[in-house]
């Protein structure tokens, strides 16, 4: 134990060292970027056609979801809700107004394969074709 | 109580609505007011690219 201790206290920066720090540096210039990204749990929820886009802005379950995929979808709607309120301050609409506005637009950015709700509140999966959405959509 | 419950009674009238009660959620949101917002929605889902 004192014998470990002494050794760490002698223990100078090396090559080794530097090269870790220069690492270290490398991903925290690395983490803004990458906030910027689907959380991969998400990614995969949605390729697996799990979770899908709703009308009114906020994510759906298409199929019965997992505790996990349950968890991660309320804390993207909280997160979704609180950008939206924030937009509808700016703009001077409601926040129903700027999710419903929104949702037009998540529902034609999916991506084939993946699931969105019609008006009719069925769930469909996004082919080649433009989805179907509200008429008052854009 | 029954007494005052039947004097109340007789006083209440109940008449048909002349319209259909129409009852519609989505009231608040016009056509209009989706397309003037539709430039910020793009730019909010861009920005924020990971909650979308």
């Amino acid at each position: 134990m004192g014998k470990n201790v002494m050794r760490m206290t002698k223990w100078k920066p090396t090559g080794l060292a530097l090269a870790a720090v220069a690492a270290t540096a490398a991903v925290a210039f690395a983490v803004p970027s990458a906030m910027a990204q689907r959380d991969p749990a998400y990614a995969a929820a949605r390729a697996a056609g799990q979770v899908g886009e709703q009308p009114d802005g906020y994510l759906g379950f298409a199929t019965a979801p997992t505790p996990a995929i349950r968890a991660l979808v309320q804390d993207l709607n909280i997160k979704r809700k609180a950008a939206y309120t924030a937009s509808a301050q700016s703009t001077g609409s409601t926040v129903e107004q700027f999710a419903f506005t929104s949702g037009c637009n998540l529902i034609a950015q999916t991506k084939p394969g993946e699931k969105y709700q019609t008006p009719s509140g069925a769930w469909k999966t996004r082919d080649g074709s433009p989805p179907e959405r509200d008429a008052r959509c854009p | 109580m029954i007494m005052g419950a039947t004097a109340l009674a007789g006083c209440v009238q109940i008449d048909t609505p002349d319209k259909p009660i129409e009852i519609n959620l989505n009231i608040n949101i016009r056509q209009e007011v989706v397309y003037r917002l539709d430039g910020d929605a793009k730019k909010l889902i861009e920005q924020n690219s990971e909650i979308f």
